[in-house]
């Protein structure tokens, strides 16, 4: 029974691909590599899909052109290349490290350490230096002592 | 001066306010992507004319700066555009071409004829490829070329009476002149 349940649920998990059966070329290479490249591509129409599990018409017409690349003699890169050309960096569901996303890519690592380097700084400043206490009074050690020996009682 | 430090949360959180400021002004659709092909040369096309023998062609356009309105049958938006689309090539001789973007040719003709036609001339780009070159990733698209097949700007969405007189036609005048 279990089994069952897990073949059913490894199914469903299968059928998200949106890739139709008339789309795939008939070399199996080329289409393992297609499937690679439309996992990297953002579909536009439903923006946090990928064109590999968009349904939309768009992503349909995308995966054919990417295929269409391939078979022609593209190279990977060079088929990304030609989709991000036409609708910019924002097909990437991966942003390229460059200039303009710094931020992005450094920016929350970049906040961890000032935050850390922050809190390091407080906690050092918040402890007090041992200069800094004061020895007793005479007359404080001998109302010290007077309570440790118990003779004021 | 060591207090200014205080400080610094407060300008960290004028940065961010100001970052969501610019995201959520009004009139700023968060869809409408930024466009990888203005400044560039439009992609050459040439689509078979609807209800007409001759064919729509980039390089029979250059010359003089053109609009192209990527339209379909089946889209809504366009629509609400359509009436303003008519009243510009009714008063202002808008130099305007039309692409019927994965339609078919039979609904296109039905809806110009229904509806009235404002394009000069319409292209049949029924596979799409045309538009996806033009990187359209949905229809009402509009684009003004330069009379050196120059994509100068992209509207993404029904025109509005506002961006034409503040924009479009502004941008034509401009490159009429240029």
């Amino acid at each position: 029974m279990r089994n069952l349940f897990l073949s059913l649920f490894l199914l469903t998990a299968f059928a998200a691909h949106a890739v139709e059966p008339s789309e795939r070329l008939s070399n199996p290479v080329l289409e393992a590599r297609a499937r690679t490249i439309s996992s990297q591509l953002r579909c536009l129409v439903c923006q946090n899909e990928s064109i590999d599990e968009s349904g939309a018409d768009l992503a349909h017409d995308i995966r054919l052109f990417v295929r269409e690349r391939l078979t022609a003699g593209d190279t990977n890169a060079q088929a990304i290349q030609a989709v991000v050309n036409r609708y910019g960096q924002f097909v990437l569901l991966k942003p390229p490290v460059e200039p303009a996303t710094y931020v992005l890519w450094y920016g929350p690592p970049a906040l961890l350490v000032a935050g850390l380097a922050g809190t390091l700084v407080w906690l050092r400043h918040r402890r007090p230096s041992p200069t800094q206490t004061m020895p007793l009074s005479a007359e404080e050690i001998s109302r010290l002592n007077g309570l440790m020996h118990g003779t004021d009682a | 001066m060591k207090r200014l430090i205080y400080l610094l949360p407060l300008a960290l959180f004028m940065v961010l306010a100001g970052y969501f400021v610019i995201a959520l002004r009004p009139n700023h659709d968060i869809h409408e992507l930024p466009s990888a092909m203005i400044e560039k040369p439009a992609p050459t096309f040439d689509l078979a004319g609807l209800g007409a023998p001759q064919p729509l062609a980039l390089d029979a356009l250059k010359g003089h700066p053109f609009v192209i309105n990527f339209f379909a049958s089946w889209c809504v938006p366009c629509r609400i555009e359509h009436p303003l689309l008519m009243r510009l090539a009714e008063q202002n001789h808008l130099p305007l071409y039309g692409i019927a973007y994965k339609d078919k040719p039979a609904d296109s003709t039905r809806l110009l004829s229904t509806f009235g036609d404002p394009y000069r001339q319409v292209g049949i780009d029924q596979d799409g490829r045309v538009g996806l070159n033009f990187g359209v990733y949905g229809v009402p698209e509009t684009y003004v070329i330069d009379s050196t097949g120059v994509i100068r700007k992209r509207f993404v969405g029904p025109l509005s009476a506002e961006t034409v007189d503040k924009e479009l036609l502004p941008l034509l005048k401009q490159l009429g002149q240029s």
